[in-house]
């Protein structure tokens, strides 16, 4: 048992500086009934490094895995290329296995990493502030919501049609048991996002309205005009922004009057991991801090006058206000959070503006091919670098067979939307830097042979 | 009394302590400081090569173009590898040394684990590939569901929640669900005073309202006082077991009858469940729901703050309402993920989704490849040896600091002690930062907050025993030099690349961001 320092001889040498006879007196407090007599009947015993290996390696063999074919899929979690410092950095110890930083003089490694963090995310969302991160953008995005309601005192959130579906049930999840109201309604199959309706649902007893942007199909909501009308309300404009490198070229949503910007942090420095652990990035007004949920890192001085960081304002956090905490977070997202800021730090603001730029071309790319195919047309006005196009016939059958011919194809709105059959041959495509011109006449050639 | 440290190795100081003068650069030799990268970085540096695009294609973004450049600073590779390599030497971590913080549990993390969990098979799949193409993602998830439903006696297990707190909101919304379920909702939660305080936290984000139970002397949940409260209002009672005194709760069964018997569900906190793995089945106690957190238990790094893991293991009463998405064996033997497409025939009960996709899986690959290096046995040795190691420091430590429960037997895998009997002015506080300059990480200070001045030590099973040695030699120094009044231990630490920080001028004056430029502008 390669991970257990303890000989026999210390074993038996430390019972008697205790002053017991077994390790199972140290058990006594464990009613009898209830204490096992050994290994757990059925479960296999303890296996070499080189076994367990080979046994994980089978199980991850079974995957098809992004990079081994052509590669398409987006709608909240993109595949970027991840540059090799950047996996390196996160895997030292003093990053890896170090804990939250409670004790900020052997911390500020942690600590300086986080301060980087927050400034890189407020710049980004273009928001005073940012906290040290959430689990994901779903979460970050039913706490925003969460937390306007306690800003406004109001009880009635609007989302847009927009919204990533998952993030829409993460946020109904949360408010069946909070009693707020949500108002939402599936996209409609038009060009651009419906700003129009968005407007007309907010009222007086609105306490937020929540954007993404772009949004699920790809589209580009006019930011500006739904803040104008939600602040004429009273109501806060929370930005949901599930691909981050979209910044890159598009304006910040706190330059376009975003109250809170929050966001999945995964498109820059976390691979695909099936869904997670992924990256809630949160920012908002500075006006708003206290009520604002999740770990925050500041700057003060230490005794001999030097700069330093810590944690601070958690008189907001449920370690010390316990039930009347703004959330009852505790772990985040700190190791994702060092990656997301490492890629970020090489990327610099000019280089992000590259590779935004680069996403973009490719998916421009995609589409100009796709819209050639017979019976396939592009939806989306604008995109960044995932748009919607509209395939004759149910799209999660096209994905199936697609797969069959070792294309991954994209996202079907069918396996998003299984309730909205109107919206069943929608099928969202995603380009990256990391799609070549190649990957995208796969993906038309292997269209073209579903459809025919 | 054995003698601190017997393998007798100890760093040779020197005779005289050398201050010296200034260094030109602020540096000192391996004690490097480091700027923040806005303060080194700059426009038009960059660590990646970016292609250019083959065609200038802006038009299509139109109106929603960015004004402005974006004034993040970028590095060149050399720059950021040195970067975050001077920082990472400015942070304590389990690589370096025993890191006891109580409760939360900093073992060793394997590093086959992290090797695992980068195969492209999981580290480079979507979680929304059709289900052909991600077979061994979902076997994998199953597998660690058996394992952990196997560990607990439990009936089913919520894979999504993303830590353990979000774990406790799955449970307590699992609970919410199948009250509201049979028409018999209810408003409070039962919480013990010495409960992490994610318990109240969630209770009250849940919608119910908090109550405490109190504790008996012998630091443990008061049966009689909570068999007193109980009643149709409540809901659930919250308990962590072993608890945060590092006790075993002797009387769980008996709480567990007392609350189904009253109608209600309890809910075990599993922060500890490394304490009992492969010992006990918390099932087997009555509990209805329990978080596991696999970065305690199951070893997956914290990573200076998550991320965490929160699977929560449900009895059959609970398990229809679980969250999706959820993973189950059809009938022809195949595992079926089930989402929103077929909950409503294969999982109709469901309360929901709590987070989009499915959960932490790069925790799950890790915390399914320690499992499998122990197995059964080993994982039950897990166990042993961490309460062996905590009673091993309570008992090296109890006649130099106060015990409050050591007289009531062994401890599990945490030793509690408390502030009383150091000398006037000299508290818990003091103790911990003199670890620091001794080369420690401090323990758990301050909590549980039933005890004063707590200090709460978890060695955890991958310490050797001449780690532990040190630790109680420092102790014991740190012990003597407290009840002696030495007042350098009062500015301790001297010797880390930070002395005492001040966190109320932090609080008060908030700067949560870089302003630099804008100061100069």
């Amino acid at each position: 048992m390669r991970y257990l320092p303890l000989t026999a001889a210390d074993r038996s040498e430390m019972l008697g500086v205790i002053g017991a006879a077994s390790v199972d007196e140290l058990f006594a407090d464990v009613p009898a009934s209830a204490r096992l007599s050994g290994p757990i009947a059925g479960l296999p015993l303890h296996a070499s490094e080189m076994a367990v290996e080979r046994h994980m390696g089978a199980l991850a063999g079974k995957n098809v895995s992004a990079g081994s074919v052509p590669f398409f899929l987006g709608a909240g979690a993109y595949r970027h290329h991840i540059p090799a410092s950047v996996d390196h950095l996160i895997q030292r110890g003093e990053f890896l296995t170090a804990y939250t930083p409670y004790q900020p003089e052997i911390a500020q490694g942690t600590l300086q990493v986080l301060f980087e963090f927050q400034s890189q995310v407020a710049r980004l969302f273009g928001t005073d502030i940012a906290n040290a991160s959430m689990y994901d953008g779903s979460t970050a995005c039913w706490e925003a919501v969460a937390m306007a309601g306690r800003i406004t005192k109001r009880g009635k959130a609007v989302l847009c049609r927009g919204l990533h579906p998952h993030y829409v049930s993460t946020i109904t999840t949360m408010a069946k048991f909070t009693g707020d109201m949500i108002d939402y309604r599936a996209p409609k199959l038009d060009a651009a996002p419906d700003t129009a309706g968005v407007i007309a649902a907010i009222d007086a007893e609105t306490s937020c309205v929540v954007v993404q942007y772009p949004d699920i199909l790809g589209r580009i909501p006019d930011l500006a005009a739904i803040a104008t009308a939600a602040h004429a309300h009273g109501a806060l404009l929370i930005a949901v922004v599930t691909e981050p490198v979209a910044l890159g070229l598009l304006e910040a949503p706190g330059h376009l009057g975003a109250d809170i910007v929050v966001g999945e942090g995964q498109s820059i420095g976390v691979g695909l991991n099936f869904g997670g652990p992924y990256l809630g990035l949160f920012g908002c007004a500075e006006k708003f801090v206290r009520q604002m949920p999740g770990r925050l890192c500041g700057q003060t001085v230490d005794a001999a006058g030097k700069r330093g960081f810590v944690l601070t304002l958690s008189t907001r956090e449920q370690h010390i206000r316990r039930e009347k905490a703004t959330s009852n977070i505790c772990t985040n997202s700190g190791l994702c959070a060092l990656a997301f800021s490492v890629h970020m730090t090489l990327l610099g603001g000019d280089g992000l503006h590259q590779l935004a730029r680069l996403n973009h071309a490719r998916a421009r790319s995609a589409a100009d091919r796709l819209s050639r195919i017979p019976g396939i047309r592009v939806l989306n006005d604008a995109y960044f670098n995932e748009f919607t196009v509209m395939l004759p016939s149910d799209a999660r059958e096209v994905v199936r067979q697609l797969a069959d011919r070792q294309v991954l194809g994209g996202v079907s709105l069918g396996r998003l939307y299984p309730d909205a059959p109107g919206l069943a041959n929608g099928l969202l495509v995603t380009a990256t830097e990391t799609t070549t011109a190649e990957d995208i006449e796969a993906l038309a050639v292997a269209l073209e042979g579903v459809l025919s | 009394m054995n003698a601190p440290n017997p393998s007798g190795w100890k760093p040779a100081m020197g005779s005289a302590v050398f201050h010296g003068s200034p260094t030109a650069s602020g540096d000192r030799a391996l004690m490097l400081e480091e700027p923040l990268i806005f303060e080194l970085g700059g426009r038009g540096k960059c660590g990646v090569d970016i292609e250019a695009p083959e065609h200038d294609p802006l038009p299509a973004l139109g109106k929603f173009l960015r004004r402005d450049p974006l004034a993040l600073p970028g590095l060149t590779e050399p720059e950021t590898v040195r970067h975050y390599t001077r920082l990472s030497r400015q942070n304590y971590a389990i690589d370096l040394g025993p890191f006891p913080l109580g409760s939360c549990t900093m073992k060793h993390n394997p590093r086959l684990n992290e090797k695992v969990a980068r195969l492209p098979g999981f580290a480079d799949i979507h979680p929304l590939q059709p289900q052909s193409t991600v077979r061994g993602a979902l076997e994998t998830i199953n597998q660690l569901a058996g394992w952990l439903i196997a560990l607990t006696g439990m009936d089913g297990v919520a894979m999504t929640p993303k830590a353990g707190a979000h774990g406790e909101l799955c449970g307590l919304l699992c609970i919410r669900a199948a009250l509201e379920a049979g028409g018999d909702p209810r408003e409070v939660v039962l919480v013990p005073e010495s409960a992490h305080g994610t318990n109240p936290a969630t209770a009250a984000f849940a919608g119910y309202r908090v109550e405490n139970i109190p504790a008996t002397a012998a630091g443990r949940v008061d049966l009689a006082a909570l068999q007193a409260r109980l009643g149709p209002d409540v809901a659930a009672v919250m308990i962590t077991n072993p608890n945060t005194c590092g006790l075993f709760e002797a009387d769980l069964k008996a709480i567990s009858g007392a609350v189904h018997a009253a109608g209600g569900f309890v809910y075990c906190d599993g922060a500890n469940f490394n304490a009992i793995v492969g010992k006990v089945r918390p099932g087997d106690l009555g509990i209805d729901a329990m978080h596991i957190n696999l970065h305690k238990t199951f070893s997956t790094p914290h990573g200076g703050g998550g991320p965490g893991s929160g699977p929560v293991v449900l009895s059959a009463a609970l398990v229809p309402f679980a969250p999706l998405p959820f993973v189950s064996r059809t009938a022809d033997g195949q595992i079926e993920l089930i989402e929103e497409e077929t909950a409503g025939r294969d999982h109709p009960r469901s309360f929901g989704r709590m987070a989009a996709f499915h959960g932490q899986m790069g925790m799950f690959t890790r915390a399914l490849t320690y499992i499998l290096s122990h197995g059964a046995d080993g994982l039950a040795r897990v166990a042993e040896d961490a309460v062996l190691n905590a009673n091993y420091i309570l008992r090296s430590l109890d006649d130099v600091f106060d015990a409050p429960f050591g007289s009531s037997g062994p401890c599990m895998h945490e030793a509690l002690f408390s502030d009383d009997g150091l000398a006037e002015g000299f508290s818990t506080i003091d103790i911990a930062k003199g670890l620091i300059d001794e080369g420690f990480h401090p323990m758990t200070i301050y909590f549980p907050l039933v005890v004063h001045g707590a200090m709460l030590i978890e060695p955890t099973e991958t310490e050797s025993k001449a780690g532990l040695d040190r630790f109680i030699g420092s102790m014991r120094h740190l012990a003597a030099r407290a009840k002696a009044g030495d007042n350098e231990l009062k500015s301790a630490p001297h010797f880390a690349p930070r002395r005492r920080l001040d966190e109320t001028l932090a609080a008060r004056k908030p700067v949560l961001s870089w302003q630099g430029d804008r100061e100069q502008a």
